[in-house]
């Protein structure tokens, strides 16, 4: 027990550690630049103090419950004697489709975890406010984690096919410009915006973890540079399919309105 | 006092489904796919809980705290009309939340031992540090470049799409150019480096912004400035990757 809050005391001091710099900046904007008393200032610093608190409890629980596991999976998944299965191997080796429970792997942990990432929920929540409603708190985050999903399955077969990974980003590209042209303009800097937010806290340590595993199982990639990329796929996709969220139930919309007429 | 805690336990429950999907899939691939025994279950449901206290308390907090500063602040400054100080305040937002970032301060380390290897630096551990650095220092300074340009959209009005494609385009051409070990650091840092506290605060700075200013919308124009901050980063860091060849 008092392992625990030592522990718990240690990670609080790193995230205080961390948000410092940031309280400097708002601290001292507020003293020499502002100088007017910030309104509610008990229930801002309560609040702060929530932050930390749940920030470093959150951060303990992922280092004590989720990593490890997570690690652990993503090794066991993309050992040669798993994907193999037992069965001889072809002359060939292993073929990229061999690799599908690691693929399958993939998609659900970047669509789990997204569903987790705290970041995610606050512009999910402010984005709700600020539309009035129009952009649901789940339509928002589900499409997101829709978006993470499809990328780092891609990443993955990415690493296992050894293809470059500025080809996949820049048609990657190519598809954000077109859709931004067709999709509702409301949407547009959300969908951008939703890109950076998805891979934080949760995200990027497991998915890292999966792209180094990977890279070291499959013959002749190096972690070095093939165990990258994954963060790239999965900042990329969610804005692709918070587009097409959008334009989806803007098409339901026009169609339920020309069929009320 | 039993409205308070009917609140808690209300937003614990939302966020123990938050974490449920997580849960469905370890146990699935565990039990069904790799059919092991989860390794101290003890251990993992203390975790567990963890997770969910602190997912509740960061998301009470955020409500109460994080989203209340930001945007007064950026009302605070908006009405005082002075733009250098709110150029200021984005510079400083921005390269101050990043320069302490736990993720980035790990990819920088990657990247110098990948630099190392690459034989673009030498191999010894005082090398790696100063690249490493360096490659932080280049990161916070985009981060900040990133959410002044997003702040002076705002100001201006300008379209975000522009912007943004003309940077893929810079991102597009400097692909050809970088040297090839840190193009996947450069794409991956992009992401990297906007935080759980960094995004709440910036959001609420970009709406704050928005809604404040005679004309602009706060859904169309308060939201992006994380898209740049995600953006710059690739820039930059290919640039860093250019600069050490180069010499």
């Amino acid at each position: 027990m008092i392992d625990f809050f030592a522990e718990l005391l240690a990670v609080l001091l790193v995230t205080a550690n961390d948000v410092l710099p940031i309280l400097c900046v708002l601290v001292g904007f507020q003293l020499f630049v502002i100088r007017k008393p910030i309104p509610s200032l008990k229930k801002v610093v309560i609040g702060f103090v929530y932050v930390l608190i749940g920030l470093s409890l959150f951060l303990l629980g992922l280092e004590k419950a989720l990593f490890p596991i997570g690690k652990l999976m993503a090794e066991q998944l993309t050992r040669p004697e798993f994907i193999s299965g037992g069965k001889a191997l072809t002359a060939n080796g292993l073929q990229w489709f061999d690799y599908y429970w690691v693929y399958i792997f993939a998609v659900a942990i970047g669509f789990s975890t997204t569903i987790a990432e705290p970041s995610l929920i606050a512009v999910a929540m402010k984005a709700n406010i600020v539309s009035g409603g129009a952009i649901g708190v789940w339509g928002l985050r589900i499409s997101v984690a829709v978006g993470v999903a499809v990328g780092i399955g891609l990443g993955a077969y990415r690493i296992v096919s050894g293809l470059p990974l500025h080809y996949f980003i820049i048609c990657g590209y190519i598809v954000v410009v077109v859709q931004t042209f067709y999709a509702p303009k409301m949407i547009v800097p959300l969908a951008y915006d939703s890109g950076g937010v998805t891979t934080s806290t949760v995200t990027v340590p497991l998915v890292a973890a999966l792209g180094l595993g990977l890279a070291a199982t499959v013959p002749g990639r190096s972690t070095l540079i093939d165990g990258f990329g994954l963060i790239a796929f999965a900042s990329l996709f969610p804005i692709m399919s918070v587009m097409g969220y959008a334009q989806i139930s803007e098409y339901l919309n026009k169609r339920e309105r020309a069929s009320r007429d | 006092m039993l409205k308070g805690l009917l609140a808690i336990f209300r937003s614990m429950l939302g966020s123990f489904r938050d974490l449920l999907p997580i849960i469905l899939v370890i146990g699935f691939f565990q039990l069904f796919v790799l059919q092991q025994p989860v390794p101290n279950p003890g251990e993992l449901f203390i975790g567990f809980v963890c997770v969910l206290l602190g997912l509740t308390f960061f998301i009470f907090g955020l409500e109460m705290g994080l989203f209340p500063i930001g945007e007064s602040m950026a009302h605070a400054l908006a009405r005082k009309g002075s733009a250098p100080w709110l150029i200021f305040f984005a510079f400083a937002l921005g390269f101050g939340t990043t320069i302490a970032e736990p993720a980035l301060i790990a990819v920088a380390a990657e990247a110098a031992t990948v630099a190392a290897e690459g034989g673009i630096i030498a191999d010894d551990e005082s090398a790696k540090a100063s690249y490493a650095s360096g490659l932080r220092f280049t990161v916070a300074l985009s981060v900040g470049l990133a959410i002044v340009l997003g702040v002076l959209r705002i100001l201006f009005g300008w379209s975000i799409q522009w912007m943004i494609m003309g940077g893929y385009i810079l991102v597009v051409i400097m692909t050809f150019f970088a040297p090839k070990e840190i193009i996947g650091i450069a794409y991956d840092s992009g992401g990297v480096t906007t935080s759980t506290i960094t995004v709440p605060l910036v959001t609420a700075l970009g709406v704050g912004l928005a809604s404040s200013i005679k004309g602009r919308n706060p859904m169309t124009d308060g939201f992006g400035l994380i898209a740049f901050a995600s953006l710059t980063p690739m820039v930059f860091v290919m640039a860093y990757g250019m600069l050490f060849t180069g010499a």
